[in-house]
C-alpha cells in the first residue's frame, strides 16, 4: 500500500514536470512577421530600400564633394572615374551623385514627415467618428469628401505663390490632402471592431471605456493602420516629386528627387544621366516601399489575399 | 421552488428601439421597434431558465437588457433585492460580478490580440485588482483545468483553438470571479452537435458544482429540455408560456409552444414519418407594428374574435404553468 502510494506520487510528480512546460503561443503578430519574411519580393525590397536610406542619411558624408559647389574641372560631365564623379555632374558642374543623395534625404524626409502627420491625424478622425457615431460621425466624414472634392495642386500653387517655396510648406500641403483615405479606413475598421462580440463581452465583464479603447479596439486596428502606413509613404514620395516637379517643392540649391527629375528632362537629350540617376533612383524607392506595402497586407491581413 | 432564494426578478421589461427607415426626410416621426415588450420572470438560485422563440423575438435582446449592454427602456430588473435600473455606474460594476455572458460566436467574443491567460484573467484584472499577478495566475490556471483546458495552452491564442475549446475559454473567463447567474446566450448554437452536447454537460457539471443559476437562450428546444427547470417560450418580444419543463414539454398550453414543439425532429424515422407538424401560416408580423391583442394571433390556429381585443398577460393555469392565451 505504502509503496503503492509512493509510486503514484512519483507518476504524479512527472506528469506534473510534463505539463509544466507551458506552450508558447504564436501572436498574431508573430504570425504576420513569419509571413512577410516568407514573402522574398518583399524581403529584398526591404533591404533595397534600407540600403538606399543608408546612402541618403551616410553617402554626403563619405563623398568628397558638396551638393551645391562646382567643379569647375568637370562642367556637364558624364559618368567618370575622374573627381570620383560616380553619376556624372550637372551643367552647373555640381556632383550629381551626391545632389542625389541629398535629393534623397528630403524626399525621404517629406515622405516620412508627411507621412506621420497625416497617418497620426487620419487615425484620431476615424478613430473618433468611428467611436462616437450618430451625427458626429456623419459630419465629421462630410468634412472628409469635402476634402476629397478639393483640387490639390491649386491649393498647392496657391500657398507656394503667398508663402514662398518652403520645405514646411510642401510637408504641410501633402499632409492636409493626404489624411482622408487613413481616416475612412480607420473609421471603417472601429465601426467593425466595436460590434465585435469581444468588445460586448469586455463591457458585459465591466471593463472600463478606457480599457476597451486601448486593450481591445486599439491593438485590433494596428494591423490596417501600418498597412495603409506602408501604402501611403510612397504615394506622400511621388507627391512630394510631382509639386517640385511643378517648381514647388523645395528652393535651388536645396534639392529633391523631384527637382533633380525637373532639371533632368530639361536637358535630357544632350546629358541623359541628370534624369537617369534621380529618376532610377526614385522608382527604386517608390517600387521597394509598394512591394514593402503589399507584403504587410498579405502579412497582417491574411484573410484579405 | 419556493423555498429557493430569489435572486433576479425582471418585472415587465420593456426595450424600444427608435428605428428610421433609410427613405424617410429626417422630419419623418420616428418609428418604434418594440424589441422586448413586456417580459416579466423570476430567477432562482441554482435554477436554469431557458428562453426559446424563434429569430428576432427578442431573447438576445432581453438578455443584454438584464446586463445594461441594451439598456430597458421601462420595467423593473431586481437583483438581489435592487433594482438594477436606478442603478449608478458603480452598482453596476459590482453587478458585473455576480452575472456573467457567455456569448453565441465562441471566436468572435475573444479578442484575437489577447493571450488565453489574458483573457481568462481580465474580469480577475477589473474587479480583483488587489490579486497579485501570480495568484491571479493561478486561479487562472485552475480554471483552465476546470473547464477541460490543458494548463500548457495557457499562452496561445484564440485563434490557435476550435469553436469548442474557445467556448470553454468564454465558459472559464465567465466562471473566474465565481458569479452567481450566468446568461448563456445561444453558446451552442455555432458548434457541431457532439461538442454541443460536451459543452452543454460541461455547464451542467460546473452549474451543480458552484450552484450557479443560468439564463440559457437557445432556438434549439432539445438542448433546451436536456439543461433547463423551467422555460420561457418568447414569440415578437412578448411572453407566450413560462412554464416548468415536463409540464411545457407533456402538455404545453400555448398554442405557440405546440407549434414549436412539434417542429423537434425525432431520431427514430418510423416515428418521425409519421409526425405530424404543425406548420404556421404567415410570417413574423414586423415588431414596429406588431398586432393588436395576442401578438400570436395572426397565425394562431385557434385564433378567435377575442383575441383581437385587450392584450392578454401571463395567466396562472397551474402550479407549474403560466401561459398568455386567452383560450387556455
Amino acid at each position: 500500500m505504502l509503496f503503492r502510494s509512493k509510486q503514484k506520487a512519483v507518476a504524479e510528480a512527472m506528469a506534473a514536470n510534463l505539463s509544466m512546460a507551458a506552450v508558447e503561443g504564436r501572436s498574431p503578430w508573430a504570425d504576420a512577421r513569419e509571413r512577410f519574411l516568407r514573402n522574398k519580393a518583399a524581403v529584398v525590397s526591404l533591404i533595397l530600400l534600407s540600403l538606399v536610406v543608408l546612402a541618403c542619411v551616410f553617402g554626403p558624408m563619405l563623398l568628397p564633394h558638396s551638393y551645391e559647389d562646382t567643379d569647375w574641372d568637370a562642367m556637364a560631365m558624364a559618368p567618370t572615374w575622374h573627381n570620383l564623379h560616380l553619376f556624372g555632374t550637372d551643367d552647373l558642374g555640381r556632383d550629381l551623385l551626391v545632389r542625389t543623395l541629398i535629393g534623397g534625404r528630403i524626399s525621404l524626409m517629406v515622405g516620412l514627415m508627411a507621412t506621420i502627420a497625416s497617418v497620426t491625424i487620419g487615425i484620431v478622425w476615424g478613430a473618433t467618428a468611428g467611436f462616437l457615431g450618430g451625427k458626429v460621425d456623419t459630419v465629421m466624414m462630410r468634412i472628409v469628401d469635402m476634402m476629397y472634392a478639393v483640387p490639390y495642386l491649386l491649393i498647392a500653387i496657391l500657398m507656394v505663390t503667398l508663402l514662398g517655396r518652403e520645405f514646411y510648406l510642401v510637408v504641410l500641403t501633402i499632409t492636409v490632402f493626404s489624411w482622408m483615405d487613413m481616416a475612412r479606413v480607420v473609421r471603417g475598421q472601429t465601426l467593425s471592431v466595436k460590434s465585435k462580440e469581444f468588445v460586448e463581452a469586455a463591457r458585459a465583464i465591466g471593463v472600463s471605456t478606457g480599457s476597451i479603447i486601448f486593450r481591445h479596439v486599439v491593438p485590433n486596428l494596428l494591423g490596417i493602420v501600418v498597412i495603409y502606413t506602408t501604402v501611403t509613404v510612397p504615394g506622400v514620395i511621388l507627391t512630394e516629386s510631382v509639386l517640385s516637379f511643378l517648381g514647388l517643392g523645395v528652393q535651388e540649391p536645396m534639392t529633391s528627387w523631384g527637382v533633380l527629375i525637373e532639371d533632368g528632362t530639361g536637358v535630357m537629350e544632350t546629358t541623359p544621366w541628370m534624369l537617369l540617376f534621380p529618376a532610377a533612383m526614385l522608382s527604386l524607392t517608390l517600387y521597394c516601399a509598394n512591394y514593402i506595402g503589399d507584403g504587410m497586407r498579405d502579412a497582417l491581413d491574411p484573410k484579405d489575399r | 421552488m419556493s423555498d429557493k432564494k430569489l435572486i433576479l426578478s425582471v418585472r415587465d421589461v420593456k426595450v424600444h428601439f427608435k428605428v428610421k427607415g433609410g427613405n424617410d426626410w429626417p422630419w419623418t416621426p420616428k418609428k418604434t421597434l418594440k424589441a422586448v415588450d413586456g417580459v416579466s420572470f423570476d430567477l432562482y438560485e441554482g435554477e436554469t431558465l431557458g428562453v426559446v422563440g424563434e429569430s428576432g423575438c427578442g431573447k438576445s435582446t432581453l438578455a443584454r437588457s438584464i446586463l445594461n449592454l441594451i439598456p430597458a427602456t421601462a420595467g423593473e430588473i431586481v437583483w438581489m433585492g435592487k433594482d438594477l435600473r436606478q442603478g449608478s455606474e458603480k452598482d453596476w460594476l459590482a453587478v458585473r460580478r455576480d452575472i456573467q455572458m457567455i456569448f453565441q460566436d465562441p471566436l468572435a467574443s475573444l479578442n484575437p490580440r489577447m493571450t488565453i491567460a489574458q483573457i481568462i484573467g481580465e474580469p480577475l484584472r477589473v474587479h480583483r485588482p488587489e490579486l497579485s499577478s501570480e495568484e491571479v495566475m493561478k486561479r487562472v490556471r485552475a480554471m483552465m483545468v476546470k473547464v477541460g483546458l490543458r494548463e500548457q495552452m495557457i499562452n496561445r491564442y484564440p485563434h490557435e483553438f476550435s469553436g469548442g475549446q474557445c467556448q470553454r475559454i468564454g465558459i472559464a473567463r465567465a466562471l473566474i470571479l465565481e458569479p452567481k447567474l450566468i446568461i448563456c446566450d445561444e453558446p451552442v448554437s455555432a458548434l457541431d452537435v457532439s461538442i454541443q452536447a460536451q459543452i452543454i454537460n460541461l455547464l451542467k457539471e460546473l452549474q451543480r458544482e458552484m450552484g450557479l443559476a443560468l439564463i440559457f437562450i437557445a432556438h434549439d428546444l432539445a438542448v433546451v429540455k436536456h439543461i433547463s427547470d423551467r422555460i420561457l417560450v418568447m414569440y415578437l418580444g412578448r411572453e407566450m408560456e413560462l412554464a416548468e419543463k415536463h409540464a411545457l414539454y407533456d402538455k404545453p398550453s400555448h398554442p405557440y409552444t405546440r407549434a414549436l414543439l412539434s417542429a423537434i425532429p425525432i431520431p427514430d424515422p418510423k416515428l418521425e414519418r409519421n409526425k405530424v407538424i404543425q406548420i404556421l401560416q404567415g410570417d413574423l408580423p414586423s415588431p414596429i407594428n406588431p398586432p393588436s391583442g395576442c401578438v400570436f394571433r395572426t397565425r394562431c390556429p385557434l385564433a378567435e374574435a377575442q383575441c383581437a381585443g385587450e392584450r392578454p398577460e401571463l395567466r396562472r393555469l397551474s402550479a407549474d404553468t403560466q401561459s398568455s392565451c386567452l383560450l387556455a
